[in-house]
């Protein structure tokens, strides 16, 4: 089963008050977006109700949430670690610091910890190329990486 | 130095209207606008030479007259989608001083009457939606934003909308088909989005930079914008100098600025004490340069001239002990991995690149392997449906022409270690 929390109902409101009502399926990112903070993912069962509330049909829903690569549709660890491994953050080393963090985590690109702690992924330019190698957490940003902050950075996280 | 974009820019709590408004002259190009008409405010940015900061340099007073005469509502869809790698300019203005863009949203809306306008952030920017939020709750709080504005009658809405991870909800009419709430695929053009945009109504699509600059033309005159610069290349440009420099960052100049200048000068040189090997100019969607061509002046004029774009201003620098090879790989990876899939050309081509790199780059590589990378760059180039594909030919192509030794390296490497045939 999936509900929005009262939260996300209060945020729901503000996000449908931007569009135009005939075009409320505008709220479709902001609403999977939502969706994913508050589940970690995209559940099928989500995407049925983002459908309902927006009047278009579930497998819709899929098929925008499928083209956007910050939605996961699968479960991830609590923390998502990505790095950045576009040219600018390549001519400054992202590729040894990817492999320390794999290392580090005992996972491949793309797996998660047994404990579903962390995720680790690649991720296209994330437009910070001045503070190159460049990590994201969460989606927080952390730049000019070397290997010391990244063992900062994970252990940081709780 | 002319600072019109980044002038006080690390002035601490500039975020807020208060200390914007103290150190800026904060909106106080609104008064002036108000005091004259809508065209008259469109002909003053035709003036001003301003063009499009965004990637393609269009004029942005000459865009915004474009405008379908008599179609209400009209809308403004200002572009922070930033994801041109080798880009971060957009990203400092939004984190550091969103009430200019702000202000030059109001402008823009006031000159092309527009009672709505949209925010599009690329979904990595979440940090800077909640930034952007507060300031414009700010600016609503002081009357600068919602219904009659400073007495005058106009009204303008503003709202943030975020994306979700799609290189190409950059390309002006993808980023309206996002925004309601399709797949993030390009439109076909004509119509332009000034006659057909956001909900089949004309829409001005903006880049965070050209609307930055807007308050300073209001404020001193397009003659005093258009004194800066080259003859064609009007103002200042932000440039993210990124790469293998001492000093990357995001640099304001003047257009016409040497290039060798923004590395040397501005980014503090090159790092380690090497030499430099090649440079992109405008973002990855742009051929590169060999060192020999770093004095071109940082213009659209000369940088056309020379054989490359401009583009959104992200130099890209290599040092010599680069092969380019791997950098075209990189980008390679990044362009399939963004192609919407929606034309042929694109989605087969951007795979077959960078297979056929992969092949390269793991001493796989054959010597005609280099040819059919070239002809299919030529399949691809002004034969797909949007500019990606234009985009993932153009640094590979340059990497052939000018560095073709750094390919025979990679190739020769394989025939002195396997002989040939063997597997």
């Amino acid at each position: 089963m999936f509900a929005f929390t009262e939260a996300s109902e209060t945020r729901i409101e503000k996000i449908l008050a931007k569009y135009p009502e005939s075009r409320k399926v505008s709220a479709l990112l902001p609403l999977l977006t939502l969706a994913q903070d508050q589940e970690g993912y995209i559940t099928p069962e989500a995407m049925i109700e983002i459908g309902k509330r927006l009047d278009v049909s579930p497998a819709y829903v899929e098929s925008v949430c499928t083209f956007y690569t910050m939605y996961y549709t699968k479960p991830v660890g609590k923390y998502v670690v990505k790095f950045c491994i576009n040219i600018s953050c390549h001519l400054n080393g992202c590729d040894n610091l990817m492999e320390y963090t794999a290392r580090k985590l005992g996972i491949k690109e793309g797996e998660t910890t047994p404990d579903k702690k962390f995720t680790l992924l690649k991720e296209e330019c994330l437009a910070a190329c001045c503070e190159a190698p460049v990590m994201q957490v969460n989606n927080k940003y952390h730049v000019n990486m070397t290997p010391e902050k990244v063992d900062q950075v994970l252990e940081s996280c709780k | 130095m002319t600072e019109i974009l980044f002038k006080a820019i690390d002035t601490p709590n500039l975020t807020s209207l208060d200390v914007y408004e103290k150190t800026l002259d904060g909106y106080q190009s609104l008064k002036k606008a108000f005091e004259k008409t809508p065209d008259e405010l469109v002909e003053m940015v035709k003036a001003s030479g301003l063009r499009g900061r965004g990637g393609a340099g269009f004029p942005t007073g000459l865009k915004w007259s474009f405008l379908a005469k008599d179609v209400f509502p009209r809308y403004l869809a200002c572009n922070a989608d930033e994801s041109e790698p080798g880009t971060c300019k957009d990203r400092e203005l939004l984190m550091k001083n969103p009430h200019l863009l702000i202000e030059g949203m109001i402008l823009c809306s006031y000159a092309c009457q527009i009672e709505t306008g949209y925010i599009y952030m690329r979904g990595e920017f979440w940090e800077y939606e909640e930034l952007m939020d507060t300031a414009i709750e700010e600016a609503y709080a002081k009357g600068y934003l919602g219904k009659n504005i400073m007495g005058t009658g106009f009204n303008l809405d503003i709202y943030t909308h975020m994306g979700a991870g799609a290189y190409i909800c950059g390309e002006e009419s993808a980023l309206l088909t996002s925004l309601e709430g399709y797949r993030g695929e390009p439109r076909l053009k004509p119509p332009f989005p000034a006659v057909e945009g956001l909900y089949g109504k004309p829409t001005v699509v903006n880049n965070v930079e050209t609307l930055c600059a807007i308050p300073f033309i209001v404020l001193n005159g397009a003659e005093a914008y258009a004194a800066i610069g080259t003859e064609k290349s009007k103002g200042t440009k932000l440039v993210s100098v990124s790469g293998h420099v001492n000093k990357p960052g995001n640099y304001e100049i003047p257009l016409g600025t040497p290039t060798i200048d923004l590395i040397e000068k501005y980014a503090g040189g090159i790092r380690n004490g090497n030499k430099l090997k090649a440079f992109i100019p405008g973002g990855s969607s742009v051929p590169m340069l060999p060192a020999s061509k770093a004095d071109v002046p940082y213009d659209y004029e000369s940088l056309m001239e020379a054989g490359t774009m401009l583009g959104s201003g992200a130099l890209i620098v290599m040092d010599d002990t680069t092969n380019v090879v791997s950098e075209a790989l990189c980008l390679a990876h990044f362009y399939m991995h963004e192609s919407c899939g929606k034309c042929t050309p694109c989605r087969e081509g951007t795979r077959w690149m960078y297979q056929i790199l992969s092949d390269i780059i793991g001493r796989k590589g054959k010597p005609e392997q280099v040819e059919l990378l070239n002809d299919i760059c030529d399949n691809m180039a002004f034969k797909c449906f949007c500019p990606l594909g234009d985009a993932a030919v153009a640094p590979v192509v340059s990497s052939i022409q000018y560095f073709p030794e750094d390919y025979e390296e990679l190739i020769a490497s394989l025939k002195s270690e396997q002989p040939v045939g063997a597997h």
